[in-house]
């Protein structure tokens, strides 16, 4: 028989610290998976966040520079300007680049900067114990909104690929998830659009990852999916916002 | 005979059972047993119906899933 699938190559041998079932896993996975496709591992450099992502950096073999919280388009943006040739990427949860983050970012967008972003939205602070975040949805309950998030209160889920979309510095933007094999091929293709793109100077790509926390949601991980096909993926549409 | 075949890392599995709901002809499921970790881990219990599809290793998060096919 013939070997079809194997862990990545460039994903250690690090067991990753990531909740059982965490989206986390899966998406770092196939980040690993497309900088060696693309034979790109000694020209890339991803910059990790704050957040349950912070260690990236142990689990995918590559260059990585860890940035303060939410500020890693920023980092991206220096790090591409001085390394034009390299492939430059970020990694960031919600809470990073959608909360604290947020003027990093759309700058980042706005600039047109050549790097690729790669955004896991599972609409909660995941690290710090399930704090409501600005992408948490209506309704959705968190440890700082016991009673599900209030419009009145707390205003509406914040859908940054939509709003970056409209920036001309942006090339590409698309919503993706990772919970069923279908679904992990599709995202696969997105991630190394994104890093093509990048490669070839034409703008920034956004790719966002809809994602579950399922200990911060408090459900089981198979739970945890089938809970953001129904509540997540109505709000957060899949598919190319922008190609 | 098997068309394919599925090696799962048990002491890196975390029991999520993702992989449990990919498998498109129902041959893994969880151990009775635990490992180094405590978790149950995800195992073949039909071996023999594998069609090497890789599906389950796609969606294990973990990267604990090694499939072969013929
Ligand atoms: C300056 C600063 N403010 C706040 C924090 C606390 N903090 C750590 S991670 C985090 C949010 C992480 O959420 P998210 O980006 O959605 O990532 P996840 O953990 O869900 O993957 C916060 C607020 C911090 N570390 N530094
Ligand atoms: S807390 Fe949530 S985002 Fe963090 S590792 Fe666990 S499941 Fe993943
Ligand atoms: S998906 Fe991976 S970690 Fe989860 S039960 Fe299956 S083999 Fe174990």
């Amino acid at each position: 028989m013939e070997k079809v699938y194997s862990k990545p190559r460039l994903l250690t041998d690090a067991v990753m610290h990531y909740c059982p079932g965490c989206s986390h896993g899966t998406i770092h996975k196939i980040v690993a998976e497309v900088i060696a496709e693309l034979g790109i591992e000694s020209s890339t450099i991803g910059v990790s966040p704050v957040g349950c992502s912070v260690f990236a950096y142990k689990y995918i073999d590559i260059d990585w520079i860890q940035a303060a919280h939410g500020r890693a388009c920023a980092v991206a943006s220096a790090v591409k300007r001085l390394e034009p040739e390299k492939m430059v990427f970020t990694y960031q949860g919600d809470g990073d680049l959608s909360a604290i983050g947020t003027g990093e970012t759309i700058h980042a967008c706005n600039r047109g900067e050549n790097i690729a972003v790669i955004y896991v939205n599972n609409a909660i602070y995941g690290m710090t114990g399930g704090q409501m975040a600005p992408t948490t949805l209506v309704g959705m309950k968190t440890s700082t909104s016991p009673g599900g998030r209030e419009v009145n209160i707390h205003g509406y889920p914040f859908k940054v690929a939509d709003m970056v979309a409209q920036l001309e510095g942006v090339c590409y933007v698309t919503r993706q998830s990772v919970h069923t094999p279908a679904s992990v091929r599709k995202a696969k293709k997105a991630i190394r659009l994104a890093f093509e793109n990048a490669l070839a100077g034409k703008g920034l790509s956004f790719v966002e990852v809809v994602s579950s926390c399922n200990s911060g949601w408090k459900m089981s991980p198979v739970g945890a999916n089938e809970w953001m096909e129904q509540n997540m993926f109505p709000f957060y549409k899949l598919g190319d916002i922008k190609v | 005979m098997a068309k394919g075949r599925v090696e799962i890392d048990r002491e890196r599995c975390k029991g999520c059972e993702v992989c449990i709901g990919a498998c498109p002809v129902s041959i893994l499921a969880l151990s009775s047993s635990v490992n180094g970790k405590g978790y149950a881990y995800a195992e073949a219990v039909l071996p023999e119906k594998c069609t090497g599809c890789a599906n389950c290793a796609l969606v294990c998060p973990d990267g604990c899933i090694e499939v072969w096919r013929d």
